[in-house]
């Protein structure tokens, strides 16, 4: 599933009585919000689904790959999730049922 | 302080003025038609965001780590995160007091 075919998905849910574009810019204000959230180093938790946080990364040397000279790579923040109960629990329960689809 | 689902309604409130119960629909809604993707089989790729996939994981050796005792860990099938260019852009600079 994409994030167009999410939306898609949203909009014609029988409950939301949204217009498509209003969807759109729902799940784009939803995201920009997660990712400002993130930037400014808060967590983000939500329940049934996980939670979201960074995890330091200390600066290292690493090797340009074509000329195997070092370069001096600076300490940074990666984004981290884990999942939450209820997604682990569905998720893990349907391994009997349904194979992974490779690619979408 | 951690963004929840009551401050990402409020959100939608403050900036695209849905009302209180479509927001909160809204929300409800996008979390868990990931988590029906997810449940489906289906691998959930937002871009600018990141992709969610799937993995089987086989049985592996364990151990309780209190008591030292050997119990296997069955085979689970689990969620990963991959955060995409954007994001992790977004994040990098971040300059933290360390771990949080």
């Amino acid at each position: 599933m994409t994030k167009s075919e999410l939306i898609e998905t949203l909009a014609q849910g029988q409950q939301t009585q949204l217009a498509y574009k209003d969807v759109e810019l729902a799940v784009k204000s939803i995201l920009e919000q997660m990712t400002q959230a993130l930037a400014n180093g808060e967590r983000i938790e939500i329940r049934g689904f996980g939670s979201f946080s960074l995890h330091y990364r200390p600066p290292r040397v690493g090797r340009n790959p074509k000329t195997g000279e070092p370069v001096e790579l600076p300490a940074k923040h990666v984004p981290h999730f884990k999942p939450g109960k209820e997604l682990r629990e569905r998720v893990d329960s349907s391994k009997e049922t349904v194979r992974i689809q490779s690619g979408t | 302080m951690a963004l929840t689902k009551a401050e990402l309604v409020e959100g939608l409130f403050d900036e695209l003025g849905l009302n209180k119960r479509e927001a909160k629909e809204l929300v409800e809604s996008f979390f868990e038609e990931i988590r029906r993707s997810l449940e489906n089989g289906e691998q959930v790729k937002i871009s600018g965001f990141g992709n969610f996939d799937l993995r089987d994981k086989t049985q592996r050796p364990g151990r309780n780590p209190k008591t030292g005792e050997e119990i296997p860990i069955c085979a689970r099938r689990v969620v990963t995160f991959r955060a995409g260019q954007k994001l992790k852009a977004r994040v990098a600079t971040y300059v933290g007091t360390g771990e949080q």
